[in-house]
């Protein structure tokens, strides 16, 4: 099943244009790993399937429902789009506890039990139990990251969308997030996700694309992006990173 | 000492009318202000002008100009009818209003832009985002300066016994000419606002440590 369809994607923040002709297909239980120069789009990209960004032109069909179209309901397809961020955006006012199950008890109605039940699963799965009541500013960023993909995922999100997610981490606390992302993987979640951790796209990556200019230059099974990049561009940004 | 003792029950019941004003109008003018400063940010632009209009208004004109446009002005219109105390109340409120909309407003805008990235990622809509995520970092934010403009409004009531409301101040005065004893009571006058007003800005700095942002 198709879940995320991107067609003839354009963004432009005031003259700039960021994103330029992107169309991409997300199959059911794929992780899509995006790469590429800073600067190349890849973020906004990423912000454009949930609509994060209004969509200058083109469509993003979630599970089929074109998100461009305002008749529908964005709230609710993001319910089943999960996010997480590079700045983790935790709630500081909020435990970590409520940061999990505030969204299940608001939208979904969940009573404070059965969201609280499922907050300690979700907290146990990133390692985190003990850490329920606590504060986020009490926190690590490693830890600040998997509440954050706690939280996201108390919702049952579908679809997994990952914004550089260890960028802002010491690099002691990325294997703590890659694990659980690679778990989920795993777990057959849907994933889109932005990151510079080339081996987590080579050993985790159903699909690289790689961006640059507003345009996904290439997309290939890992193997031959990185072992057998096409295009000069590809070539030349590999050739800097690995 | 005989003049304070003697002056000091009118003095508290004017206290009791200066209190009853402050706290119903700074509980409207935080609404207002709140209201305001939504208009402001609100992706209306016609919205934002009314926003505008009204605290460019009331920021450019003194208090005692708003009291009298009020308590004279519009009562001298044939649908409306206040007494003093109303509209007394009335223009501390829109006054408080106006302060008030700009220090939430200043506050909403201080949030980073991560927080409602994150609230509408989980999908919550702009009403339940601001409520359950903008609105009560805000608020804790802003506690500091709204406690300033808060004391601002306290004192400003004191200019309503020119419209003959009796405030504790109006009292002050009264009591200040029936004992010919002018730098006593105006001294004593002096000490129960101090004191009013030290209790205010200790309750706001209890609350701000038991919400500080953590």
């Amino acid at each position: 099943m198709t879940m995320i369809r991107v067609e003839n994607l354009k963004k432009s923040f005031g003259d700039l244009e960021v994103i330029k002709d992107m169309s991409t297909v997300v199959e059911e239980k794929e992780v899509i790993c995006v790469i590429g120069p800073s600067g190349s789009g890849k973020s906004t990209f990423l912000r454009c399937l949930n609509r994060l960004e209004e969509i200058t032109d083109g469509h993003v069909y979630i599970e089929g429902v074109d998100i461009t179209d305002p008749k529908n309901n964005i709230n609710k397809i993001r319910q089943d789009v999960g996010m997480v961020f590079q700045q983790f955006n935790l709630f500081p006012h909020k435990t970590v506890m409520q940061n999990v199950t505030l969204a299940p008890m608001k939208l979904k109605n969940m009573d404070k039990a059965a969201a609280e039940k499922k907050a300690y699963e979700l907290l146990d799965k990133v390692g985190l139990r003990e850490k329920a009541k606590a504060y986020p500013g009490e926190l690590s960023g490693g830890q600040k990251q998997r509440v954050a993909i706690a939280r996201a995922l108390a919702m049952d999100p579908k679809i997994m969308l990952f914004d550089e997610p260890t960028s802002a981490l010491d690099p002691e606390m990325v294997g703590d997030v890659l694990d659980v992302m690679k778990e989920l993987a795993r777990e057959g979640m849907t994933m889109v996700v932005v990151t510079h951790e080339m081996g987590f796209a080579a050993e985790m990556g159903d699909r690289v694309l790689f961006i640059d200019g507003g345009y996904i230059v290439e997309e290939n099974v890992p193997k031959e992006l990185f072992g057998n990049p096409q295009h000069e561009r590809t070539k030349a940004f590999l050739s800097k990173v690995l | 000492m005989e003049t304070w003792i003697n002056a000091l029950p009118y003095l508290l019941e004017g206290l009791q009318i200066t209190l009853y004003i402050f706290i119903i109008a700074i509980i409207i003018g935080f609404l207002i202000g709140l209201l305001m400063a939504l208009l402001r940010l609100s992706p209306f632009k016609i919205l934002n002008w009314i926003a505008k209009i009204f605290v460019d208004a009331i920021r450019g004109t003194p208090f005692i100009v708003q009291l009298f446009f009020i308590y004279f002005g519009l009562n001298s219109l044939d649908f409306i009818s206040m007494d003093n105390t109303t509209a007394g109340i009335v223009t501390v409120a829109i006054n408080a209003g106006a302060y008030f909309s700009e220090i939430i407003r200043a506050g909403i805008q201080s949030i980073d832009k991560g927080q409602m990235e994150a609230a509408r990622s989980l999908g919550l809509n702009s009403t339940q985002n601001m409520r359950h995520i903008i609105l009560p970092q805000a608020f804790r934010r802003m506690l500091p300066t709204f406690t300033n403009q808060a004391i601002i409004s306290l004192k400003d009531t004191s200019l309503l016994s020119v419209i003959g409301v009796a405030d504790l101040t109006q009292e002050g005065r009264i009591q200040a000419s029936a004992t010919f004893q002018a730098f006593e009571i105006y001294l004593l006058l002096g000490i129960i606002y101090f004191i009013v007003i030290y209790l205010l800005s200790m309750l706001a700095s209890f609350v701000e440590r038991k919400f500080v942002l953590r």
